[in-house]
């Protein structure tokens, strides 16, 4: 008799992680908003290689100089990539559908983590080539020696560190689910947050013994200065727990657990 | 072999038992329990606020319920394995990324499940959303047609389980006929619909079995017939108060029900004999089909009414 029931076929391959890192990093781009944004970091590099053409003088001119002038905006608006592709499914509540495809969170999160990684790596190659780029081009034009003062390990020191500050603004996001919220809370961490502890440090001798190993922005810094040494590792390591791993997993957990309305 | 199965037979598709969701010491849904049937669109029913759409996002697993469970075809929705083939969901159709276009919605929801990308123009045709439309930001859409995209991205998947809420909010006449007939033919196809509205007319029109919820709790369940079928007439006057003395003196308790009129337990008979021998002209005289789950159902939003429901649900 073929009066079969239809029912839940609980034997259907379930959707991998590929696929959905695949529609994470669509879902980044296919907004105006979206679009703009990641524009915006090429236009960026690319108007950053142009004035350090025009505007450094000829004998400081190298490679390092348009690595830095192209790393600064980059170091700010890859966060806010990262923050939107977490918080947009709350602000904008189409995490009601996401969440339905995909009942598991734990992997829309990781997806999202594993996209925001490979825009800000894409992102980081493409700024070295443009840097690369306009130091040929500069030195051409200028009439002075091609220099290359970056190595790669250099380069993938400012890499990690790159992806560092977008996992802050990563954890901000699931930690604060909010959009213009997590936006003001790591610029609070990278702008404010810094003062404080500095103005701390040359006040108070015990916290400049500290500061180290409980500031994740200072910890970070040996890497844009030619890679950290073991002690400046374990740096980055403790300060990471405070900035991102605790208040990452809180995030993770309360995500898990909440409501999505 | 031929045998003909009744339709409770079938078996239940969609199983909730004791849901109950408090927030703080609010009970949001109270010990709800109800199953859902193949071939049958079931129609959830209650004034805004009642604990609708809290149900149906616990049973999305989208909120922990605080006790008890739903389960489809036996199964946790979070154990389901690509639940958007299998489930089709519509929770809200305004949650939506409003710099989206329509057809990118599908899209992603298409790329999600893994459907090949030729689902997305079907479901686009199915709902009537032009190729122009498909290409506009959800901006620029009316709650109309974000409410016949989410239709779509449900039905995306090709799923044999329907639940919506809310699906006939800010449809047209034409387009709540379409949507019956949508879902008609999908719960003649063996397909299970569960969809709320807080208005009475739209359920009478399209679901089959209805279960109505006020305040967290279930008020009354049954097929269509069963809760339309009332014992008992309803009866109209040009005078309501001689008409009420009337039916009093022949000792015939009778209530006030919808507009002007009376209704009672007694039949169209009596009240016709009692009117008549008070010399009582009736405007109305007919059983009072319908007449008991109207009068619950405004009982029931009269305490907790939001907005200006009363006129929808009193006209049909």
């Amino acid at each position: 008799m073929s009066t079969a029931v239809a029912t839940i076929d609980t034997t259907r391959p379930a959707i991998p992680l590929s696929r959905l890192v695949k529609v994470e990093l669509r879902k980044m781009f296919d907004t105006r908003s979206g679009f703009w944004l990641m524009m915006s970091i090429g236009i960026v590099a690319t108007i950053a290689t142009i004035a350090c053409i025009i505007f450094v003088p000829n004998d400081n001119l190298e490679y390092s100089v348009f690595g830095t002038a192209i790393g600064v905006p980059f170091a700010i608006l890859l966060p806010v990539v990262a923050i939107l592709s977490v918080t947009g499914e709350w602000s904008q509540r189409t995490g009601l559908i996401t969440f339905t495809l995909l009942p598991h969170r734990g992997q829309v999160i990781l997806a999202k983590a594993i996209a925001a990684i490979i825009v800000a790596v894409v992102s980081m190659i493409f700024s070295f080539a443009v840097g690369a780029l306009g130091n040929v081009v500069g030195s051409a034009l200028n009439g002075v020696d091609t220099r290359w003062d970056v190595s790669v390990a250099d380069m993938l020191y400012i890499i990690l560190a790159n992806i560092l500050g977008l996992m802050v603004g990563f954890m901000l996001g699931v930690l604060i689910r909010n959009s213009a919220g997590a936006i003001v809370a790591y610029f609070v961490y990278s702008f404010v947050i810094p003062g404080i502890f500095g103005f701390l440090a040359a006040t108070q001798d015990w916290f400049e013994k500290i500061q180290p190993w409980i500031d994740f922005n200072d910890a970070q810094t040996p890497l844009f200065d030619g890679g950290p040494s073991g002690e400046q590792w374990a740096q980055i390591g403790t300060s990471s727990l405070i900035w991102f791993i605790i208040p990452l997993s809180l995030g993770v957990m309360a995500v898990l657990k909440s409501e999505v309305k | 072999m031929f045998v003909h199965l009744p339709a409770g037979r079938l078996g239940v598709m969609i199983t909730v038992e004791g849901l109950t969701k408090t927030y703080g010491g609010f009970k949001a849904v109270d010990n709800v329990s109800f199953e859902c049937r193949p071939g049958a669109v079931t129609g959830f029913l209650g004034p805004n606020g009642a604990g609708k759409s809290t149900t149906m996002r616990i049973m999305a697993g989208l909120t922990p319920a605080s006790a008890g469970e739903a389960r489809v075809g036996g199964v946790l929705y979070q154990d389901i394995p690509n639940p958007g083939t299998q489930i089709g969901v519509l929770l809200d159709a305004s949650a939506q990324h409003a710099g989206r276009t329509g057809r990118e919605i599908l899209t992603l929801s298409a790329l999600t499940m893994g459907l090949p990308m030729s689902r997305v123009d079907e479901m686009l045709k199915l709902v009537s959303l032009t190729a122009e439309e498909s290409t506009r930001r959800v901006r620029n859409y009316s709650l109309g047609m974000r409410q016949r995209l989410g239709i779509a991205n449900a039905l995306l998947g090709d799923p044999k389980i329907l639940i919506l809420d809310e699906p006939a909010n800010g449809l047209d006449p034409a387009g709540i006929h379409w949507m019956r007939s949508l879902l008609r033919e999908y719960a003649n196809r063996g397909g299970t619909v569960l969809l709320s509205s807080h208005l009475l007319h739209e359920i009478e029109v399209i679901a089959d079995e209805i279960i109505v919820i006020g305040n967290g709790r279930i008020v009354a369940q049954g097929t269509k017939a069963e809760l339309l079928q009332t014992a008992g007439t309803f009866v109209k006057a040009g005078d309501t108060s001689a008409l009420a003395n009337a039916l009093t003196s022949a000792g015939i308790t009778a209530s006030p029900s919808g507009d002007g009129g009376l209704r009672t337990e007694a039949t169209p008979e009596q009240v016709g004999k009692a009117a008549a021998s008070a010399g009582v002209a009736l405007i109305e005289l007919r059983p009072a089909e319908g007449a008991g789950l109207e009068e619950m159902f405004l009982e029931l939003t009269s305490d907790t009414q939001r907005e200006e429901i009363t006129p929808e649900g009193a006209q049909s």
